[in-house]
């Protein structure tokens, strides 16, 4: 078999779309002909706006569940403008998926900390339906989420149906609150020191801005997780997806196929140094 | 290029070069090698001897770069010219697709063409050790650029020896030259005095023993080795610098916040000439272009360099901000980052970064101050 031209986008039509935020959609992409590719946790697609361009969107559905892609995405350039602006029908190229996801296999038998900030719950959405999908395998599960406001609150319906299961804790906090608000008030890593995390068995997984990152993973560091138990998605600018542009390099590192999801014992020294 | 056991090796004189270019275009190769153009020597497309830089040389110093007349009539006597092969094999400008819009979405095919099969004369030891570089980047087991790997392997390798160093070569210390080593069909030697002007020819693959078997030529003798052997050994002799290699991975590594980054950025003008120079730096962008009608599109990928600002730009702004960042980027991802990467250096030992620097950076120089005054830095994660 002949392996497919990873710079050929494959056609796909947007089978439904969702209002999330302001300014953000989730869309769900059917291919043209044959079936979806099969992606893990953590991964990203290739998306293409026909004579826009095109953009690194990391996958946000369920990797085991539908025949569609999911993808969140918000509006802060001309292509995830155009994204989001396109309507049910509408036709997007695809290449993907690309990079390594979540180390969730080898975590059996872990506690699970998932660290969101803001749209950073997009790609450990799909970790969190895999871990629900085998909850009895591992420890406690916890999911912090932190959020500008009330109303940046991503699949915040979602958020609050898991908040009633059992067996898994949902912290959320956001940076200013409303009259309405009676959770945390302040920055997601402030949550960490008072998790009562047991740091043996706790395996983090991170997503959102670099700096909340960096301070997520001091905070992780000061819970006395190590540094090889820390996993954060990092985000570069991505042209080919495939390691041959030469655009998303962090130090050694090329993000699109040596990770996005890096350990911070890869990433540790490098991560606090500006410009990499 | 199947290895032969035992290197042959025959003489040419000025005709039976002639005859090795005629033969390759007979097989249909299109020949390209070194031709003066606009003040310089360049690589292009060469139909006989007559077409080489004959009796030409050039100067090459930090900003600077001249032709001069030689005293004699040799047809290499000069050092790297200003652009690699890359250009052929990894052009800087080439549609990979078309899209146009179908009834039922977007209709997407491939408009990568066909190249030429390429026969290159005079690649040097250091260009030779570039392009297999570059094929750890673009034939990666986990990702392989057809287009480049068909090109790669159609070409027809005529490597040099070289009998010139420049000022700012420094192929010896990187080990990459001035002897030709690795995968080419044929290696010349120019063996050029006041009794003859001939070439020693030696044999790397059986295209290329293929090829010699029908050009008019002479065995070649001992002497006519140990010249070979000479001109090889004069010109590791006089190279113009070196790079002092031991250890510089993790000493770069280690020094992102060392203060020469600051001081080399007072002087780069983040021109990214050195980038467009290298042969190795491989770094492209993809853009993306619509008809007026928009009925269709295509995808370009141009070559790129981490010097300009949009390079690492994500939303909220570039990543790499400062000319400090950008030649620290450029520079450790050279000497340092590669390793991890792809398992060897970044740099042939060319010169051409030092020669068409437009304010002179020498990277032996940069990387030898980093050297004399290391600041290693700990690893805290604030």
């Amino acid at each position: 078999m002949v392996a497919p031209d990873p710079f050929l986008p494959q056609p796909y039509r947007v089978e439904r779309r969702r209002r999330e935020l302001v300014g953000a959609v989730t869309l769900e992409l059917a291919p043209l002909v044959g079936a979806r590719p099969d992606f893990a946790p953590g991964q990203f697609n290739m998306l293409y706006v026909f004579g826009v361009g095109e953009v690194a969107i990391s996958l946000s559905g369920d990797a085991e569940r539908g025949t569609t892609f999911v993808h969140t995405v918000r509006n802060v350039g001309a292509v995830s403008g155009a994204l989001t602006r396109l309507e049910v029908g509408a036709s997007v190229g695809v290449r993907g998926p690309f990079g390594r996801g979540w180390p969730l296999t080898g975590a059996e038998g872990a506690d699970l900390l998932l660290v969101a900030g803001g749209l950073g719950l997009a790609p450990l959405r799909p970790a969190l339906y895999a871990i629900l999908a085998r909850r009895e395998r591992y420890g406690r599960v916890l999911i912090m989420v932190g959020s500008r406001s009330p109303e940046d609150i991503l699949y915040r319906r979602e958020l609050e149906h898991w908040r009633r299961r059992p067996d898994l804790e949902v912290l959320l906090t956001v940076d200013h609150a409303d009259a309405d608000w009676h959770g945390h008030v302040g920055v997601v890593p402030a949550l960490i020191p008072h998790a009562g995390l047991d740091p043996a068995r706790t395996l983090a997984l991170v997503c959102g801005p670099e700096v909340m990152m960096r301070f997520a993973a001091n905070a992780l560091l000061a819970a006395g997780i190590g540094p090889g138990r820390i996993h954060l998605s990092m985000e570069r600018n991505m042209k080919c997806a495939v390691g041959q542009c030469g655009h998303c390099q962090f130090g050694p590192f090329f993000v699109c196929k040596d990770g996005p999801v890096l350990g911070l014992d890869r990433i540790g020294g490098i991560l606090a140094v500006p410009e990499i | 290029m199947d290895a032969l056991p035992t290197a042959t090796a025959a003489v040419l004189d000025r005709d039976g070069l002639q005859a090795l270019i005629e033969a390759l275009a007979a097989r249909g190769f299109r020949v390209c090698g070194p031709v003066v153009r606009d003040a310089a020597i360049v690589y292009d497309e060469i139909s006989g001897v007559a077409d080489l830089p004959a009796g030409w040389t050039d100067r090459q110093a930090p900003g600077r770069y001249r032709l001069e007349r030689r005293a004699d009539q040799a047809l290499f006597g000069f050092a790297a010219v200003p652009q690699a092969w890359k250009r052929f094999l990894h052009p800087p400008v080439e549609t990979l697709w078309r899209v146009r819009q179908g009834e039922d979405g977007m209709l997407f095919s491939s408009a990568v063409e066909t190249a030429p099969r390429y026969a290159f004369l005079g690649v040097r030891a250091c260009d030779l050790r570039a392009i297999a570089i570059q094929d750890r980047v673009f034939c990666a087991d986990d990702c392989r650029d057809d287009a480049y790997e068909r090109r790669r392997r159609d070409a027809f390798i005529v490597a040099l020896n070289c009998s010139e160093a420049g000022d700012t070569c420094f192929c010896v210390s990187m080990g990459t030259g001035p002897r030709a080593e690795g995968a080419f069909d044929l290696a010349l030697t120019e063996l050029l005095d006041a009794s003859r002007h001939e070439f020693l020819v030696e044999v790397g693959s059986a295209a290329g023993e293929e090829l010699l078997a029908g050009l008019p030529r002479r065995t070649a003798t001992e002497p006519d080795r140990a010249a070979a052997a000479s001109v090889v050994a004069r010109t590791a002799g006089r190279m113009g610098r070196s790079l002092e290699t031991a250890g510089l991975q993790e000493l770069l590594e280690s020094n992102p916040e060392h203060p020469r980054w600051d001081e080399v950025a007072e002087r780069c003008l983040a021109c990214a000439n050195c980038t467009m120079v290298c042969p190795t730096c491989f770094c492209t962008t993809l853009e993306d272009h619509s008809d007026l009608s928009g009925g269709s599109a295509e995808r370009v990928r141009l070559w790129d360099s981490c010097f300009t600002l949009d390079f690492s730009y994500i939303h909220g702004g570039s990543v790499r901000q400062t000319d400090k960042g950008r030649y620290r980027q450029w520079m450790t991802h050279k000497l340092a980052t590669w390793f991890d990467q792809f398992g060897s250096s970044g740099c042939v030992g060319c010169g051409r970064c030092i020669t068409w620097c437009p304010v002179g950076i020498d990277i032996t120089e940069e990387a030898a101050a980093i050297r004399a005054t290391p600041h290693i830095q700990g690893g805290d994660h604030g």
